[in-house]
């Protein structure tokens, strides 16, 4: 038996989905235009009039906000509500140069609060369930959007945060948790700090409800195995609200998309055409019940699909399968996200070339980034301190630039492979989208 | 006084020192002494050579990060307490040495010792004071 924290709402007939964004859509934009100067700027220079809005269906004639719109905008830019109304902001991770700041009245934390409910009730969360939330809080929205989602379910909430094993453990046994929202990283690695402690006995976890970073189909298995739980992948970012934009259900083969709240189109990142359901492209959101941050036609540069097959749930809404790459450079590393571009900032303004290579790889369940940098006869010293004293300096520079911690390792020079003269800048051998 | 070493970066990996040392020697260069200081990750590989320059021009075209450091040289009888003296000299004149190493040669009775520090004219004019004979590039070259 299948429950939903909205149903009305979330098994709406397509007819009546339609009908609420067409209406929403064109509330959201006369809100934008005239509360917002920056997109109505980018909608004078398109030609584009609200009058020109008058359905879902004239969604693409909207121009696209991009992440570099939101840097340059940053930080009261794409407001549409002056900053009295506003209760919360939430940021990106990582970036001290390029983050990104969303702002929320209470109307939209409230509902940000709804679609992490709706994903916790489709992992078969109840009032009766103790609902252990081990992502981040603080300036990271998958702490705060799980914790509001599960006090809307009216389960007991464990606010946690993340990180300390040794107590998250304590606490799943002590208070006999029942659901557990972290990345899917750190759930395998609990998984098998439970196994190697002897304590799969003890746990009486049922679903998880996993996230903010990529993971595979053998992941979720292995997970799913050794807790004896249901894995659940959640999508969200912080530029749309955070956590909780799309959601797995109990059929567990893609994310129903809240379609009231937002609207999803996929596009090709080259032409910026729309492209037609079930063709793979670039995902673009569009919020359309949000006061304080709503961005139109934002570019994710995920690479999905979407997919309006029945679903044996009963929700209506459209589904985005996992995203299978990214239509830019962007690396998700420990869930922060990590543009080579500002590694080579950090390199070049140490003194060093921009002959890096950035290598992610995944051990015992955590990502690991390392960079290595060819030496130059600039840097170089014939005193083992002055080079170790140079590297602890660029690792420095790259934690307070990344917020994560970066190996750097200096190699000689030529030694980084080279395709067609130019080095292969990233390797990332976690195979994340197979 | 000072003598003119090679200083190289290199990789903590199997093959690198075995292949700047065959560079060298193709280029007809000899090696009169060698050290290494290593990290987890890298190491440092300090040359005295017979020919410098040829060595680091040979050097810096395998793609060498390769840097002459000026050090000092100090012959010392090769008999026991040879080197305390000259060590005792640098503690008792606050010179702080950042690393040494010592080779020596089949045709003398001495032993020689490199000595890299942050003042060489200073380590110098004390080691001359008390005597002690320092190692010219001339001397090197005549090895």
């Amino acid at each position: 038996m299948e429950n939903y924290y909205q149903k009305e709402i979330e098994t709406a007939s397509y007819e009546q989905i339609r009908q609420m964004q067409s209406e929403r859509l064109v509330k959201t934009v006369n809100h934008v235009y005239e509360n917002n100067e920056y997109y109505r700027n980018l909608m004078k220079k398109k030609g584009v009039t609200p009058d020109d809005i008058k359905s879902v269906d004239d969604l693409h004639k909207l121009p696209f906000l991009t992440k570099d719109d939101l840097r340059e905008a940053y930080p009261y830019g794409l407001m549409s509500k002056p900053l009295s109304e506003c209760v919360r902001i939430q940021s990106t991770s990582g970036t001290t140069g390029k983050r990104v700041v969303a702002f929320y009245t209470q109307h939209d934390i409230d509902l940000w609060e709804d679609c992490c409910a709706r994903a916790i009730v489709a992992a078969g969360g109840t009032k009766e369930d103790v609902c252990q939330v081990c992502y981040g809080y603080g300036l990271f929205t998958g702490g705060p959007g799980l914790n509001g989602g599960s006090h809307k379910v009216g389960c007991l909430t464990l606010p946690m945060s993340s990180g300390n094993t040794d107590r998250q453990l304590q606490f799943m046994t002590d208070l006999e948790a029942t659901i557990i929202c972290c990345t899917p990283s750190y759930a395998a690695y609990l998984a098998e700090s439970i196994y190697e402690q002897g304590l799969r006995d003890k746990i009486k976890l049922k679903a998880g409800i996993f996230g903010a970073e990529a993971w595979t189909e053998q992941m979720r298995k292995d997970i799913e195995a050794k807790l004896g739980i249901k894995a659940y992948d959640i999508y969200g970012l912080t530029e749309i609200c955070g956590p909780g934009v799309a959601f797995e259900c109990s059929a567990q083969s893609g994310m129903h998309v809240n379609e009231d709240h937002f609207i999803a189109e996929i596009i090709n990142p080259e032409t910026g055409e729309v492209l037609p359901e079930g063709e793979k492209g670039e995902l673009v959101f569009t919020c359309i019940t949000k006061e304080a941050f709503p961005v139109i036609r934002y570019r994710t540069k995920d690479i999905c699909v979407l997919s309006r097959e029945k679903c044996s749930c009963g929700r209506t809404h459209v589904k985005m399968a996992k995203p299978m790459g990214r239509s830019d450079d962007m690396l998700i590393v420990k869930g922060v996200n990590v543009f080579p571009s500002q590694i080579e900032e950090v390199l070049l303004k140490q003194g060093l070339t921009s002959n890096y290579q950035i290598i992610v790889d995944r051990e015992n369940h955590s990502d690991t980034i390392e960079v290595r940098v060819e030496m130059t006869p600039e840097l170089f010293s014939d005193k083992v301190n002055d080079l170790s004293k140079k590297e602890k300096e660029i690792n420095a520079a790259l934690k307070s630039m990344l917020g994560i911690y970066a190996n750097v390792r200096i190699v000689e020079p030529k030694s980084i492979v080279r395709s067609e003269g130019k080095a292969v800048r990233v390797i990332d051998k976690r195979n994340l989208y197979n | 006084m000072t003598i003119k070493q090679l200083s190289i970066f290199v990789e903590n990996k199997a093959g690198t020192v075995s292949s700047i040392a065959k560079s060298i020697a193709d280029a007809g260069v000899s090696i009169r002494a060698l050290s290494v200081a290593d990290t987890q990750e890298f190491g440092i590989l300090r040359l005295i050579v017979s020919d410098v320059d040829k060595a680091k021009d040979v050097l810096s075209e395998n793609d060498c990060v390769v840097s002459v450091t000026k050090v000092i040289g100090v012959q010392i009888p090769d008999v026991p307490g040879g080197l305390s003296e000259v060590l005792a000299l640098m503690s008792e004149n606050g010179i702080n040495i950042e690393y040494l190493y010592a080779f020596i040669t089949i045709s003398g009775q001495h032993a020689y010792v490199v000595l890299r520090v942050e003042d060489n004219e200073k380590a110098a004019e004390v080691l001359s004071k008390a005597g002690i004979k320092l190692v010219s590039q001339e001397d090197i070259d005549a090895l």
